[in-house]
């Protein structure tokens, strides 16, 4: 099932705009990340193609040919999975899988039928009849997944299904999810603050910023060719290199850099893992910090631009603080961000 | 001093003040309830006097019934009261919450005022509608104080129910009365029984309103006050005391024996 929203734009009644007019497509079976910091609108926008949130007039939610905007969540036929799972603590787990189904007023074997299906697909069957309470956290974002699904709605919402769990769990669980939407085959929506688990999931992410979709791409068109400093900023923490840009060189506090191109009206990004320690590189930096993360060393730089920049340091030993170091680039992993009309 | 020992002795003031106040005068009561001249035959005697029998069950009646209607009244109110916020709302439940300050003669009182022989009832239909010494007037007015009780149990309970679980049931297709039937009230459940338990017992006991207004009328409280000061069956008003409390009891235990299995349902 297609999701278009037409314009789509939501003002608080005390005046605050949360998500500014947006124009937004999701083919179907396609799985969407809405990506950005808190506040930046995502979830406003999950809960009103949800229909738990009304839209300003002129909005238009659209699934497949099917007009929805004027339609309450409980008729839209759409699969919601919450941060919290929300699962119903007075029932089991088969309970909660078969409540979406005994909505519909399905006849009682298709019921059992179609909760033995979604149990199946979930490797949920040693757990049918237990109490919710007596699930992990992993267990009940299955057994949220599932009931969502079960009654096979036309779009799937995920609202941070991954944040409730703890770091050690996360990772894992953020690949099973990742699995089994694809195993559902069905058209999915999932709002995250993580990038990590937004380019996991996702064929496609959405960075939202302060009420807007910024840019919409494959995770690897995003993390390669961000178009604002925010999208360079957020997915992969490029950092900005400040200096005066002429032509193709960038002249920079520690030295020049040359530009994969010609840098004019652009700000230069760069990635921690592109900066590399070399001893004949074109800049100079002095360590100011330096923390050992197992596969790397997290050296903190300056002397190039006005705050810190990161580099990460795969060698057996690193500089020690204090000390000055030469620094090299590749151009090619330079990211150039055009500022002529471009939004901050 | 060992720190166990030192625990224990935290315990000697609960113990006394138990002791002093609360299992002395209890086994006092049981003790007199036998003094009698039917002894501890007089249990025997007020199941088989209709007087008694009768104003027990009045008064179990009366008081499961204020119960049913409070918590109906109240947790409605308390479900759109917790939910909403609008202008007057502060003044509302200043309002609903008022006669938690009102000692039950005033409530009676009160309702003297609206439907006694010069009430306000009267006077609009020609002192045709007289209802305050009636089952009705102690049923209003026990209503009445057992509301904010009630309300201000349900508004706490309405405030920890997770909204993701509403929204949850209605994404799955649920309509609002499904919604209030599966979701709302088992959340509500614990809250409601404890509720209901209070409402209970402060009916069971009440007596200022009843002193008001059961002229005509026995509950068990005033039947209890009859015997102690009119007849000074000190006996008697003793083990029906004692039935009053047992009674009542009884029926916290069942409630509550109901609200653990649901609290547990409930996480």
């Amino acid at each position: 099932m297609t999701l278009t929203l037409t314009s789509v734009s939501k003002t608080y009644p005390d005046g605050t705009v949360a998500l500014k007019p947006t124009d937004f497509h999701v083919a179907p079976g396609e799985i969407v990340s809405l990506l950005g910091p808190s506040g930046c609108g995502k979830t406003t926008l999950l809960r009103i193609v949800a229909g738990l949130e009304t839209p300003n007039p002129g909005s238009q939610v659209k699934f497949g040919d099917d007009d929805v905007t004027e339609l309450p969540v409980e008729r839209r036929k759409v699969g919601m999975v919450f941060q919290s799972y929300a699962l119903f603590p007075n029932m089991s787990v088969r309970g909660n899988i078969a409540y979406g189904l005994k909505m519909q007023k399905l006849p009682a074997a298709e019921i059992d039928q179609r909760v033995a299906e979604v149990v199946r697909l979930c490797k949920l069957e040693p757990y049918v009849d237990r109490r919710i309470t007596a699930l992990s956290g992993g267990q009940r974002q299955r057994v949220a997944l599932a009931r969502a699904f079960a009654p096979r709605p036309r779009i799937l919402l995920l609202d941070e299904p991954l944040s409730a769990l703890d770091a050690a769990l996360r990772d894992t669980l953020r690949d099973e999810l990742a699995g089994l939407l694809r195993k559902f085959g069905i058209t999915a929506l999932f709002v995250t603050h993580d990038q990590d688990e937004a380019m996991a999931i996702a064929d496609k992410v959405a960075v939202m910023s302060h009420g807007t979709v910024v840019q919409v791409g494959p995770p690897e068109e995003l993390y390669r060719n961000p178009r604002t400093r925010f999208v360079a900023g957020f997915v992969g923490h490029a950092v900005h290199l400040e200096g005066q840009v002429a032509g193709t060189t960038l002249r920079t506090q520690g030295g020049m850099l040359t530009l994969p191109r010609d840098g004019e009206n652009c700000e230069v990004f760069v990635r921690a893992e592109d900066v590399a320690i070399t001893p004949n590189g074109a800049l100079k930096a002095r360590v100011e910090s330096s923390v050992f993360l197992g596969t790397h060393y997290r050296l903190g730089l300056s002397g190039i631009t006005a705050g810190i920049l990161y580099s990460n340091h795969a060698g057996l030993a690193a500089p020690a603080r204090g000390t000055d170091v030469r620094i090299s680039i590749d151009p090619s992993k330079l990211l150039l961000i055009d500022q002529s009309g471009a939004t901050p | 001093m060992r720190s166990s020992t030192f625990v224990r002795l935290c315990l000697l003031p609960l113990f006394v003040f138990t002791s002093a106040f609360l299992a002395l005068p209890l086994a006092r009561l049981i003790l007199s309830s036998g003094s009698g001249e039917a002894g501890w035959g007089i249990y025997q005697q007020i199941l088989t006097t209709p007087r008694y029998t009768t104003a027990l069950v009045q008064t179990v009646l009366l008081s499961l019934a204020v119960t049913a209607a409070a918590l109906a009244i109240s947790t409605t109110a308390g479900l759109f009261l917790a939910r909403n916020r609008f202008r007057g709302r502060g003044f509302i439940l200043s309002v609903l919450t008022l006669p938690l300050a009102f000692p039950g003669v005033v409530i009676g009182f009160l309702i003297i005022l609206l439907g006694g022989r010069q009430g306000l009832f009267a006077q609009l239909t020609d002192g045709k509608v007289v209802f305050a010494y009636s089952m009705l007037g102690l049923f209003l007015g026990y209503i009445y104080f057992s509301i904010p009780r009630v309300l201000l149990t349900v508004m706490a309970a309405t405030e920890k129910l997770d909204p993701n679980l509403e929204e949850a049931a209605r994404s799955l297709g649920a309509s609002s009365a499904q919604v209030v039937r599966d979701v709302i009230l088992p959340g509500l459940a614990p809250s409601l029984v404890a509720a209901g338990a209070i409402a209970f017992a402060t009916a069971m006991g009440a007596f200022g309103t009843a002193f008001t207004l059961a002229t005509n009328i026995d509950v068990l409280p005033m039947v209890i006050y009859t015997e102690f000061t009119l007849s000074a069956n000190i006996a008697m008003a003793s083990a029906l005391s004692i039935i009053l409390g047992f009674v009542t009891w009884l029926l916290l235990v069942f409630a509550r024996g109901f609200s653990g299995s649901s609290a547990a349902a409930g996480g």
